[in-house]
Parts: structure tokens; C-alpha cells; sequence
């Protein structure tokens, strides 16, 4: 979706403030909560990344600018728990519910490390011959899908070269919306900087980002 | 409160409120244990944060044959030395050179390698980071002191899918024959991400 995390080349944020090695990697405890709240909820396996990441990005503009970034995971936590019947806005409103068992998939001290070293690898057997191979030229496709998708705006038909194949990897256009992981090779495609923003480019500027076979047509 | 924090000192937060009383609900309705939460936040403030990274640096400055596995296959040349998973799982090792500089960017969310890293600072995930990183990487570079020589070309990685990115910074000069416990502490964080250079050692 065009939403508001779709921000390479937006203009207007200011610049960026570098922190040292000594600033807190959390800067109110209540962002540290929201982490662990974020992830131990995952755990539960009502939702995958690619949901969770559409719940982020389709929070109101207006919010997720102003938002800090634990702020916006807080608010897509809330929705992904309501989203999936979790919890229900009366809880929320009371911000308190009433006592249950333990739900089986709850994440314990001891299962964490280890769940965390597994990780959730996104490759998959594909079973077609790519369409690219390292070297061709493509054009990033020209699209605006109302749903998930990890197409950038500023790649969108910018002619680019295909660097690496990685292999089948899970689609997130249909994997976030509960539709499948429908498996698609994916290309690193690298784009000369004049091919993205004109004659505004910094010199000598390239720019890759990693796309899946359907976002890309033969040039 | 299923969870006390008397260290707190920002009760006007109405964040501190909301995700205080999220935590109360799940607690309550058994999804979430709160001692898993508090070893999450141990695991990414004591255990798994930039030295790891470095250490993979220190190790492909040092071995040859690391480094050329690195480029061959991050994911499994990081794993030897025990990194792995969330956020890490394909990994892909970029390198710098006096002919390119690599600098790593997600535009579309938070992307970064976990494992190697840790958590993201505050400004990788900030939209002055993700808007420019992309458009104007060499304006950005020297909000962080970083100035590169003209001929030098700039490579931006949008870390767009599940690929995670570990830039090795180029070896300083003057640390021959350092130990790679003293190359490691040469490596900054923002040096694997390429958006410092590694520190030039005293």
C-alpha cells in the first residue's frame, strides 16, 4: 500500500540525529515492554512478519509520523490482538480482564533463546527456472496495490540490473493477508541513481533494493 | 500490576499507561509471561548487540579464509562463531572498499540484522534515516562526520525483503598485527551499518 512507511526519497523529515555507542537502547522502559510485548505476542503464531508489518504501515499517517517507533508498534500490537479476537475493546478500554490459563504457545524464559536462534528463515523451494538471470536488465513494475507489498514507490518503473537470484523466498503481498506463502524467486536489482531520481542524483549513486519475480518485468 | 517498575520516573508518559496496561491484559489472559519479557530485554541489552558484529569484522580482517566465506555464505560463516536467527536468518555481507562504499537502509519498516547487531538505534528507524538514506546517502554521511572521496562510489542496500545486511568496514590503517579482540574494538556499530568508518587505533 501507498502508506505512510513507504518513505525512500520523501523530503521534509529533517536530519538525522546519530546517537553514540553510550545512548540507551531504550529511552523510556515502557519501549523495552513494548518490544518483549510485541514479541512474545508473535510467539503465539495468530500472525506472520509480513502481517505485522501491514498493521505498522496501515496505521493513519497523521499517527505513525508522529508516533516514536515503539509508539506504532504498541498501536499495531492492539490491532493485530483485536484483528485475530486476542483480546476485545472492552478489555482495552478497562485495561484490565478477566484471569485465564496459560495459552499453550505462551513463550517461557527458557524457550526464548532458543526460539530466537531458529529465527523463522523465509526461503522456499520454487520448482520454476528464473525468469532473470544475473546481468539482465528489468524494470520495476508500475503498480499500487491497495495491500502489502515491498515494492518501494521510488524503484517503481526504474530500469535496473539484476545482481544476485536468492532462491524462493515467501511472497508478502499474499502472505501478509492470510492468503498464502506463494513462494517467488527473489532478485537483488540495482538501479543507478540517475534512474531513480533524474538529474537530482548524487553522482556515481547506486541504490538496490530486493524484489520478487512478479515486481519485475524484462526490459 | 502483574509487573512493578519503581525505577520509573515518567508517569505523565501516556505510553507508560497504554502499553503497562496491554501488558496487564495479556499477562492476565495467559499469552504472555512477563519473565519471558524481562529476559527478552536482557537478551538484547546484555547478550546479543554490536560486539557480536565486530567480532565477525575483527575475524574477516584477520583470516582471509573467513572473509572469503563471508562473501561466499554470511549466514553460515556468521553462524560459526554462534550468531543466528530472528532477524538474521539470510544473511549477506557487503564489503567496503576504497572504490565503494556500502551503506544499509530499510525503507519500509526497521530491517536490520539482529543477531550481529542487536536492536536498531533510534535513528536507523527514524523517516529522516529512510526518506534520504536512499536519495541522498552523501548529505547523510556527513551528518554522521563521514566524508567520502568523489571517486568513490556509494552502493545503498534497501533491505526490502528478509535479507539482512552487515557492511564490513575497510581495515584501518596502523592496525597491523593487532589481536582480533583488539581489531573488534575498532568497530563501531555504525560502521556495519555504513554509516561511520571504523575507529583508527591511539
Amino acid at each position: 500500500m501507498n502508506g505512510p512507511q513507504d518513505l525512500g526519497g520523501q523530503m521534509g523529515f529533517g536530519a538525522v540525529r546519530p546517537e553514540g555507542p553510550s545512548a540507551p537502547l531504550f529511552h523510556a522502559p515502557w519501549e523495552a515492554r513494548a518490544l518483549a510485548l510485541t514479541l512474545c505476542s508473535g510467539a503465539l503464531g495468530r500472525w506472520t512478519i509480513d502481517e505485522s508489518r501491514h498493521a505498522r504501515e496501515s496505521l493513519p499517517p497523521a499517527i505513525y509520523y508522529t508516533a516514536s517507533y515503539y509508539e506504532i508498534w504498541t498501536r499495531a500490537l492492539e490491532n493485530l490482538l483485536l484483528t485475530h479476537d486476542l483480546i476485545d475493546e472492552g478489555d482495552l478500554a478497562a485495561g484490565t480482564t478477566t484471569p485465564a490459563a496459560a495459552h499453550p504457545k505462551r513463550l517461557t524464559p527458557d524457550a526464548l533463546r532458543p526460539a530466537l536462534e531458529a529465527g523463522a528463515p523465509s526461503d522456499r523451494p520454487v520448482q520454476t527456472a528464473p525468469r532473470f538471470r544475473p546481468g539482465d536488465r528489468v524494470r520495476a513494475r508500475v503498480m499500487h496495490p491497495r495491500g502489502h507489498t515491498r515494492l518501494p514507490r521510488y524503484v517503481r518503473g526504474a530500469t535496473g540490473r539484476i545482481e544476485a537470484d536468492h532462491g524462493g523466498h515467501v511472497f508478502p503481498d499474499t502472505n501478509a493477508h492470510g492468503r498464502g506463502e506463494a513462494p517467488q524467486r527473489l532478485y537483488t536489482v540495482v538501479f543507478a541513481g540517475r534512474d531513480l531520481w533524474g538529474a537530482d542524483a548524487e553522482p556515481g549513486l547506486q541504490v538496490s533494493v530486493d524484489a520478487w519475480e512478479s515486481y519485475l518485468d524484462a526490459v | 500490576m502483574p509487573h512493578d517498575h519503581p525505577d520509573h520516573d515518567n508517569h505523565l508518559d501516556p505510553m507508560d499507561a497504554r502499553v503497562r496496561a496491554l501488558e496487564t491484559i495479556l499477562t492476565q489472559k495467559g499469552l504472555v509471561d512477563p519473565a519471558a519479557m524481562d529476559r527478552i530485554i536482557e537478551v538484547y541489552s546484555e547478550e546479543v548487540g554490536p560486539k557480536n558484529g565486530a567480532q565477525v569484522v575483527a575475524k574477516a580482517w584477520d583470516e582471509p579464509e573467513f572473509a572469503d566465506w563471508l562473501a561466499r555464505d554470511a549466514t553460515a560463516a556468521i553462524e560459526s562463531l554462534g550468531f543466528s536467527g530472528r532477524q538474521g536468518e539470510h544473511m549477506q555481507a557487503v564489503f567496503n572498499t576504497d572504490a565503494v562504499h556500502n551503506l544499509v537502509v530499510c525503507t519500509l519498516c526497521s530491517c536490520y540484522p539482529w543477531p550481529v547487531l542487536g536492536l536498531p538505534p533510534t535513528w536507523y528507524k527514524s523517516p529522516a534515516y529512510r526518506s534520504r538514506a536512499v536519495y541522498e546517502p552523501r548529505a547523510v554521511l556527513a551528518e554522521f562526520g563521514v566524508t567520502l572521496p568523489a571517486e568513490t562510489q556509494v552502493r545503498v542496500w534497501d533491505s526490502t525483503a528478509e535479507l539482512r545486511y552487515l557492511v564490513i568496514p575497510e581495515r584501518p590503517d596502523g592496525s597491523e598485527g593487532l589481536s582480533q579482540a583488539d581489531l573488534a574494538a575498532l568497530v563501531t556499530r555504525d560502521s556495519m551499518i555504513g554509516a561511520g568508518l571504523a575507529q583508527v587505533p591511539v
